[in-house]
């Protein structure tokens, strides 16, 4: 088959890349609904669950068993399941229920029901539901630092470059594990060195995570997994009860903790028992909260590549996060690995949950470049950031994090990398060098930092590991060699795991170690003018773009100032009649006027010129006539049709906007019209006085608008908007049509190469 | 003492500072960078105690939030046993490790220490992993 050129650019595009699947029941893939997914019931007796979602408590697996048992509230269960899904569905996104009333039903259903009730939402119910029922006020971020070396100064200044834009929490992890707990004292003296009360945390596996969060190396965890099959766990290596327990002990050392789920995770070990993804993930975060824990990190995370292959991807992680709020608890809503090679695709998945803000609208947004980002690459980069903000500023939107200057980034990146390099000194670690420090104070990746012996490393982490060492060593080596405010971070973080204040749901440490969260910090979002917006002085930091142009410094730059009459090059001479040249330009009443400054002047001066060196080529000789008493393009160019020998007129406005007419048609309808214009390339205004003289010489030509590509007119809008108000304000509706003249006509350079001819001199 | 409550007494470190008591006995104010500095603050002072972790579970209650307390009433049960000993417990609650007998002797060793809430969550373990077979030599 002959291919249409249209599909095979359509074949190459990035969005094709990506990989698909048809949906599939029997094998797990489908997103949102199965038809194995069970019927909601539930039967109490005796104020315990006998029967729940079509099963007898005999059958239950130790999952189903542990939220039958823990996860549900009994005690208005009964009236809660009675409710209709849709009754449900509408009262989550009805701005008239607030959260507290939603939650007294949404936390006493059944999985299956849950299932039904968000199966009613659609994509902007979706996120309208998450915009109330988020458990913290104030939306936040959480950022990845790693690299592929390990490298801890790297590590550090990453660690505090995510610190001062605004991220509250920091993960990390290792390429070689053994490094790990210098990954994890890296990124934790990187960032308190920047501002303390940021939470770091170093994802490994269970116990060494545990173990490290005990010497207070990490100020949380979360990569704590569940999973919604029993096989699933057991692939896992853990059972229920184990990470009951896991959660139980994290908050005995008074750390915080989340677990993390996702859709998609069953399916790809295989063990789906038919259900759908998301109510898989359902079943995941009952889990979580019948063991808990304060909150859960989920929206597919790795597993993202299943969920978005079939249809409803997005809408059910954006489900997924949402039934976490439904429940409760504090949610880190994914966005944070890479899964699409469409810019256009992966924006869409962030905008769920960023416009209507979750506790953590990314559970990962790599501070480094994609390729440094050990957990395969996140959905946004450092390379993103600019785009990121811009869409805050675009839309008035809260996404948790903040512009800063280079000049401060440069300065906490070396800062950072300092303390630490003070630390390794103190500790006897192997060195960090100068060299070091000013190459992770400058980087761009793990590329610019020259290397480090691994092996002398990896032996130093384990050493001081296993001798006991902890984040207590960290606070008295800051202290000793003289980063004090660092050190003092440092042992405020240690202190809030004695009062566990940030156990609580959604905590987070804001500046002066003072803890917001959904207690004391609670979301109370009940419609417009409510809950979170996003105003005052965080609105004027996140609307910062350095690059804007300041319309005052504009005007002051073009001038007001520069009235002198001797200034401009071109005057008045006498009232224009018929004929005044073969061509005649007709100019609106602002162009060339007092009111406009230096720099437009010069321009429009140019573009004048550059029309009568047109039309001149053509051997056709041409008039400047200036009107007076209307500021309409269309009546202006026909205004100078009418004073032209040829009946050809070229109208030009002060904006630089152009219209050609003849007099032997009605004013609107021109024979070409260049809107797209103006100040793009002056050559342009030369092709329209030739095609001027192409029109008077009965030829027709390609129109001038048709041989520009249109676009970036954005730069100069700030100039046209001023030029506007100046047209109406420069009309003297009394003055007639005057003949403008050079006043020194050597400076008007005529290269009259083609067909010379005499020129008509003025009356 | 009255039941904490989320509305009035959190942050506790901002609203009941005086409650909070390291396992070692200090107060809060105790642990500074000059007590750091001459070694009379350790690790065992920057951790939580069991009357916290009881405060916490009632704020956690008073705010809606049943299970969480659940979780750090077992949390304060914990917070006497040695690192080591938890992650001992904790390895042994995975899946194929321990044997019925030996899940119930590990009950009955954090019943005699006074963590009665964490032997009844124990025991209810040991009985699901029986009759779904997660126990040794179960796989």
């Amino acid at each position: 088959m002959k291919r249409s050129k249209r599909f095979e650019k359509l074949d190459r595009s990035p969005v094709n890349q990506d990989s698909f699947f048809v949906e599939w029941a029997e094998g797990g893939l489908s997103a949102l609904r199965s038809p194995y997914d069970p019927d909601a019931s539930l039967v109490l007796r005796h104020g315990r669950i006998e029967a729940m979602d079509g099963k007898e408590r005999e059958e239950f697996d130790s999952l189903e068993a542990y939220i039958a048992d823990f996860g549900i509230n009994i005690e208005s269960a009964e009236e809660a399941m009675a409710l209709s899904p849709g009754q449900i569905a509408r009262m989550i996104v009805d701005i008239n229920v607030s959260r507290q009333e939603v939650l007294r039903v949404t936390t006493a259903i059944t999985p299956a029901k849950m299932l039904q009730v968000v199966q009613c939402l659609n994509a902007v119910e979706m996120m309208m539901g998450q915009m109330k029922m988020r458990a913290r006020r104030r939306p936040a971020n959480q950022a990845i630092v790693t690299n592929v070396k390990d490298n801890p100064a790297l590590l550090a200044a990453d660690a505090a470059e995510a610190t001062l834009r605004g991220f509250a929490e920091v993960e990390t992890t290792c390429a070689v594990s053994r490094y790990a707990p210098f990954n994890a004292l890296a990124i934790l003296i990187g960032s308190q060195a920047c501002r303390g009360g940021v939470l770091t945390q170093c994802s490994m596996e269970e116990s060494l995570e545990i173990k490290m969060g005990m010497r207070g190396l990490t100020s949380y965890a979360e990569t704590v997994s569940l999973y919604g099959t029993e096989a699933a766990m057991d692939d896992g290596d853990d059972t229920i009860w184990s990470k009951a327990f896991l959660a139980s002990v994290y908050a005995s050392r008074g750390m915080k903790m989340r677990f993390t789920s996702g859709t998609g995770s069953e399916v790809l070990l295989g063990h789906s028992n038919k259900k759908s993804m998301l109510y898989l993930e359902i079943l995941c975060v009952y889990l979580a909260r019948a063991c808990g824990a304060q909150g859960v990190q989920n929206g597919s995370i790795s597993c993202i590549g299943i969920t978005t292959a079939v249809p409803e991807g997005f809408l059910a992680i954006a489900a997924e996060n949402l039934v976490v709020s439904l429940l409760g608890m504090e949610v880190a809503s994914g966005n944070d690995q890479a899964f699409s090679h469409s810019d256009l695709r992966r924006t869409a998945k962030l905008l769920m949950q960023m416009m209507p803000g979750t506790d953590f609208i990314t559970s990962g947004y790599s501070a480094t470049p994609n390729f440094d980002d050990l957990f395969a690459g996140s959905n946004t980069d450092c390379d993103d950031y600019d785009d990121y903000y811009m869409m805050q500023r675009d839309m008035q939107i809260d996404g948790g994090i903040e512009p800063v200057a280079e000049a401060d980034a440069i300065r906490v990146r070396h800062e950072s990398a300092r303390a630490c390099q003070a630390v390794f000194r103190e500790l006897g670690f192997p060195l960090i060098s100068d060299a070091e420090v000013d190459a992770a104070t400058f980087a761009y990746s793990n590329e610019e930092m020259p290397p480090r012996n691994i092996s002398a490393d990896l032996v130093a982490a384990q050493e001081f590991f296993h001798r006991g060492g902890g984040a207590i060593d960290l606070v008295r080596a800051l202290h000793t060699q003289g980063f004090a405010k660092a050190g003092e971070n440092l042992l405020r973080m240690l202190k809030q795991r004695i009062c566990g204040d940030y156990l609580q749901v959604a905590a987070i440490i804001d500046n002066d170690f003072s803890i917001r969260g959904g207690i004391n910090d609670p979301n109370d979002y009940v419609g417009p003018g409510s809950g979170y917006r996003l105003e005052g002085q965080r609105w004027e930091k996140l609307k910062q773009k350095d690059s804007a142009l300041v319309p005052q410094k504009i005007l002051e730059k073009q001038g007001g100032g520069e009235k002198k009459s001797g200034f401009y090059k071109w005057s008045e001479v006498r009232p224009a009649n018929f004929p005044e040249a073969d061509i005649v330009i007709g100019l609106s009443p602002a162009f060339l006027s007092e009111a406009t400054g230096v720099e437009i002047c010069s321009a429009q001066e140019l573009m004048l010129q550059q029309i009568i060196q047109g039309i001149a080529v053509s051997g056709m000789s041409s008039a400047v006539v200036k009107v007076f008493h209307v500021d309409n393009l269309a009546e202006i160019a026909l205004l100078a049709a009418s004073f032209s020998a040829s009946g050809i007129g070229i109208g030009v406005q002060s904006k630089g906007l152009v219209r050609i007419n003849s007099n032997a048609r009605p004013a609107e309808d021109s024979l070409e019209v260049a809107f797209n214009l103006p100040f793009s390339k002056a050559e342009v205004y030369k092709e329209i006085g030739i095609n001027a003289a192409d029109y008077a010489q009965n030829r027709i030509p390609t129109p001038v608008a048709q041989q520009i590509r249109a676009g970036g007119l954005t730069n100069y809008q700030l100039q046209m908007i001023k030029l506007s108000a100046q047209e109406s304000g420069s009309l003297e509706r009394r003055k007639k049509p005057f003949l403008m003249e050079m006043n020194n006509r050597s400076l008007l350079k005529v290269d009259a190469t083609a067909h010379p001819k005499p020129e008509r001199e003025a009356d | 003492m009255k039941t904490l409550r989320a509305k009035e007494d959190y942050p506790l470190a901002d609203k009941r500072p005086e409650l909070i008591l390291t396992p070692t006995g200090k107060s809060l104010p105790e642990i500074n960078m000059e007590k750091v500095m001459t070694g009379e603050v350790s690790v065992e002072d920057c951790r939580i105690s069991s009357g916290t972790l009881e405060y916490q579970a009632q704020i956690a209650e008073s705010a809606g939030h049943p299970q969480m307390a659940a979780n750090f009433r077992r949390a304060a049960e914990l917070t006497v046993f040695a690192d080591e000993r938890v992650l001992e417990i904790y390895e042994a609650l995975r899946p194929f490790r321990s044997s019925h007998e030996e899940l119930m002797q590990i009950a009955q060793e954090l019943e005699d220490k006074g963590a009665v809430l964490n032997a009844t969550f124990v025991r209810q373990a040991a009985k699901i992993y029986r009759k779904r077979n997660k126990l040794k030599g179960d796989k």
